[in-house]
């Protein structure tokens, strides 16, 4: 049976971890070659890197952290974060990524999807959708969670599916760094609307946030930052608890 | 001994690398090279695949001689060889993802897209799932059975000869995860991304 992926991620700026409450203030906190072992090490399912601050930064020092990294972890390692283009895609491949999350250039150019996905494979391209809710829908953001683009992240989900992504990872703007769990209604009509699984990110405070991300927004894999960061809970004990509440994880 | 990683730009293989060094340590020479002299003389090859079916048969045959070397490695010399996902799936006749593509022949059989059931399994097949043992085979020493590997991947290989599979796992149906024929080995996992148990894979391998 296929088991519900439990995701540590990293947020990295200029090559060390921070975790943002809202995309700000910033707090430096660690190594992310050794946090990503430690997580490995603890049953972390993947590991995934965001460099945070990526679109406006030199972002040299991600391509050194995740060869480094790539090195120790022998688990998937998913990379995102300003990747802009098809080459910058590769550079992140070649220096170890697995998987690479594209945001913006996939909302200003869906051709990024179609022709890195073909070149790559499917297996290696995740899309990471920023959505906010206004009215009855839900809209996309970019840059960080800086600009409304207005696009319909559902019918984007869609599209993006039919470009070639392998996976969607999606975050609510309104849940991330609330710690009162995930948009479920979110992440539930996307992963209803497209085939593809989808990675429920955004919100995540407590471990029952995790199961109800899995449970009711039919997520294949659930992402979180804080939680685990500052040693709230372990992965291993994330796992016993979904384990607890009927939920197949590896262990 | 040596133990060559054949880079034939099948996409991204800096895991299977990464992965092979970590267990060889200083024991073993991982080379990685599409050179033929050097996969001639090489002890052990890994053939490793991302992307598409098609695009990796176009790749194996955009190096001149290449499938012939490797035709003579493992099935005129029978010098052991692990395929890995798309390298498993390639041992095949035929795959149909993109369009009808002929594989390598070596185990005969045909690599169609895993039945969705209508959309009740998504595709692709990604994450842990626990392989089913059903035959005893050198890389699965000390490895027990319901063990989790790594997968991803939307296309499964169907051998006509049962008796080369050595596990199979649950998604949608028991799809062929691990063959064993004679000197070739193939997983549809990836045991480069599995964890310590993947590790311990390519260790039994690189010992064999």
């Amino acid at each position: 049976m296929l088991k519900n992926r439990i995701i540590p991620c990293l947020d990295v700026k200029n090559g060390r971890v921070v975790k943002g409450i809202n995309f700000v203030d910033l707090k430096d906190a660690g190594d992310p070659v050794e946090q990503a072992k430690i997580y490995s090490d603890g049953g972390a399912d993947e590991i995934c890197f965001l460099d945070i601050t990526a679109s406006n930064e030199n972002r040299d020092t991600i391509y050194d952290v995740v060869e480094k990294t790539s090195k120790k972890c022998f688990v998937p390692l998913t990379v995102g974060g300003g990747v802009r283009s098809v080459e910058d895609i590769n550079k992140l491949l070649n220096c170890g990524a697995d998987k690479v999350s594209i945001n913006t250039a996939a909302v200003q150019n869906s051709k990024v999807v179609v022709e890195s996905s073909k070149k790559f494979g499917s297996q290696c391209i995740v899309v990471a959708i920023d959505a906010k809710k206004n009215g009855e829908k839900w809209e996309i953001f970019t840059h960080g969670g800086r600009n409304n683009t207005g696009i319909d992240a559902l019918e984007f989900a869609e599209k993006m599916e039919d470009s070639g992504a392998g996976e969607l990872l999606v975050t609510s703007m309104d849940r991330d760094g609330t710690q009162v769990g995930y948009d479920i209604d979110l992440m539930s009509k996307i992963s209803f609307k497209v085939n593809i699984p989808v990675i429920a990110s955004g919100g995540v405070g407590n471990l029952d946030h995790l199961v109800d991300g899995i449970k009711l927004g039919n997520a294949s894999a659930v992402l979180a930052a804080s939680i685990f960061h500052y040693g709230k809970y372990s992965v291993k004990e994330a796992k016993e608890y979904l384990n607890s509440k009927g939920i197949p994880v590896r262990i | 001994m040596n133990v060559t990683i054949v880079d034939y730009n099948s996409g991204n293989i800096s895991s299977v690398i990464n992965s092979f060094k970590e267990v060889a340590k200083d024991k073993v020479n991982i080379e990685v090279t599409s050179d033929l002299n050097k996969i001639k003389s090489s002890d052990k090859l890994v053939l490793p695949g991302q992307g598409s079916f098609k695009s990796c048969v176009d790749a194996l045959n955009n190096i001149n001689g290449l499938v012939d070397t490797l035709n003579e490695f493992a099935i005129t010399n029978k010098k052991p060889l692990l395929g890995i996902c798309v390298g498993l799936q390639m041992f095949a006749d035929i795959g149909y993802e993109e369009t009808d593509t002929k594989g390598l022949g070596w185990i005969s059989g045909e690599v169609s897209k895993i039945d969705n059931q209508n959309g009740k399994y998504k595709l692709p097949h990604i994450g842990w799932n626990q392989i089913n043992i059903i035959k005893e085979s050198k890389i699965f020493k000390n490895i027990e059975n319901n063990s989790h590997m790594y997968f991803v991947h939307s296309y499964e290989f169907i051998p006509k000869d049962k008796n080369v599979i050595s596990a199979t796992t649950d998604y949608s149906s028991n799809i062929v995860c691990s063959i064993e024929k004679e000197n070739i080995f193939g997983t549809q996992f990836h045991p480069e991304k599995s964890d310590k148990i993947g590790l311990k894979i390519i260790n039994n391998f690189i010992n064999l």
